[in-house]
């Protein structure tokens, strides 16, 4: 039997696309104009929650809950196909990325809990060596998100490990003082 | 002609093999590589997921590293190139943006005025030395050998490139060049699945699945690629798709350096092509048959 279910307009929250707005280049979602080329050209599409158009819906029509926790987000690899397709020119994969941030920050990526370990890890590694050390990020991720599954990446890691390409010692920059001195203006500048 | 080199963590590592052909193979054509001292990661797509304005000041810092020695940056790595080049555009379209950059940058002692271009290994080696002048240069015709073109997404968008976003060819003629065949090749720009391979494998498989059936579809006994991502998902994954879905593939996956240095001349060693997961074997006796 089919259910509608209805959404209150209290229930929704008007602010959450003045927070896309901030963005640079997100005033532009404004032009949205529902044409549905992004979907259509997602390679993700088909299994996602919602397909990028009704997202963009979603967000103008305040469905915050909605989006943050849609998989949507998590299924965007940034290959950048609907940005370069849109025909209002909106930086669709930056407003990917700024709903992947906010998701974080605010503990709602339910069903991004591995991209959420993947990045956070990557982040670390950087800001540690100034360089990602594949072998270790890796490694890191196996163990905080998939702990039960380690086994699975196991032939993966021995193709590469046994072709020489997974080496065991990460390179610090010289200057990792300098990039951390960088990362702590940012911090006190605010993002953007 | 000398560029500014910025390698890209995973030609440290995952793709070593690609460092190595670029190592045999750009000298050959005239192409020589500082590498830019003390570079950072670019913050690829990992670090934007999570801080949106440190992930553009880590790239930023080489570019600011770069400036001095004005000349291009140049980049094997895909991701890399979108990232820098990303943060060049940003820098020139967001006078906010480019105010807090140049403010971080600063407490670390370094200024960035944007004049710096980025480019990606392909364009310099199909703009810059020429389709025509490496033609002239090929010791071993690839006779019989055919090519699947694939480009991969991040090397083409999102700003405006060197080639066209949804149709680019110019890898094609380069791969004529070395008298192998560029097979049709429908999905050239279609996404590998990047790093939902790690996080959403099955439905990265899936994408690889469709990037590999395509290939052999064509006829392709080899795929060449310019991303490093896009060779370790299609070369290192590939038993795992054949798991996965009950498919017998068997196309190696190289990088176009590869490709060249074979027409080149140079050796399976000195390619790094015995550190591929899926071996050459086959297509190297069609191209040494053709020899």
């Amino acid at each position: 039997m089919l259910e509608k279910q209805v959404v209150y307009e209290s229930a929704l929250d008007h602010d959450f696309l003045g927070e896309i707005y901030l963005l640079p280049g997100g005033l532009e979602i404004k032009k949205c104009i529902q044409c549905g080329t992004c979907s259509g050209s997602c390679p993700m599409g088909a299994v996602m929650d919602h397909a990028p158009r009704k997202i963009f819906s979603l967000i103008r029509a305040g469905f915050r809950d909605e989006v943050l926790g849609s998989n949507t987000i998590w299924l965007c690899s940034s290959c950048y196909t609907c940005a370069v397709r849109c025909p209002k020119e909106i930086k669709i994969t930056d407003v990917m990325y700024a709903l992947k941030r906010i998701a974080i920050k605010e503990g709602k990526a339910k069903q991004g809990r591995k991209a959420e370990a993947l990045s956070k890890n990557f982040v670390r590694m950087v800001n540690r060596y100034g360089r990602n050390h594949e072998t270790e990020l890796m490694t890191r991720y196996i163990l905080t998100a998939e702990p039960l599954n380690a086994l699975s990446f196991v032939p993966q890691g021995w193709r590469l490990f046994s072709n020489g390409r997974l080496p065991l010692l990460p390179h610090r920059i010289k200057n990792i003082e300098q990039l951390r001195k960088i990362l702590r203006k940012v911090d006190e500048l605010g993002e953007i | 002609m000398k560029y500014t080199y910025y390698p890209g963590c995973s030609v440290k590592a995952t793709a070593k093999l690609y460092q190595e052909s670029i190592d045999a193979v750009a000298p050959e054509l005239g192409i020589e590589l500082e590498e830019l001292d003390d570079w950072n990661c670019c913050g690829a797509t990992a670090y934007m997921s999570v801080k949106e304005l440190m992930s553009f000041a880590i790239s930023a810092r080489n570019l600011a590293l770069a400036e001095p020695f004005h000349r291009d940056v140049v980049t094997p790595c895909s991701a890399c190139y979108l990232v820098l080049n990303k943060t060049n555009h940003y820098f020139a379209e967001y006078p906010e943006l480019r105010k807090k950059l140049g403010q971080a940058l600063e407490a670390g002692g370094l200024s960035y005025s944007g004049n710096i271009r980025v480019r990606h290994l392909l364009d310099v080696f199909v703009n810059d030395v020429g389709v025509e002048k490496i033609r002239g240069l090929v010791s071993r015709r690839l006779e019989g050998l055919n090519v699947a073109p694939y480009y991969g997404c991040q090397i083409v968008r999102p700003e405006e490139g060197f080639d066209d976003p949804d149709v680019p060819t110019l890898m094609d003629g380069l791969i004529e060049a070395t008298g192998a065949t560029c097979v049709k090749y429908a999905l050239k720009t279609k996404c590998c699945g990047a790093s939902l391979m790690g996080t959403e494998e099955k439905q990265a498989l899936g994408l690889c699945r469709s990037l590999l059936f395509e290939a052999q579809r064509n006829g392709a006994h080899c795929i060449v690629t310019v991303c490093p991502l896009c060779q370790m998902n299609l070369d290192v994954y590939q038993p795992k798709v054949n798991r996965l879905f009950g498919t017998d593939f068997d196309i190696p996956v190289i990088y176009f350096t590869q490709l060249v240095g074979l027409a080149l001349g140079k050796s399976h060693k000195e390619l790094g092509l015995g550190r591929l997961a899926v071996k050459m074997t086959r297509p190297m006796e069609r191209i040494l048959q053709g020899a």
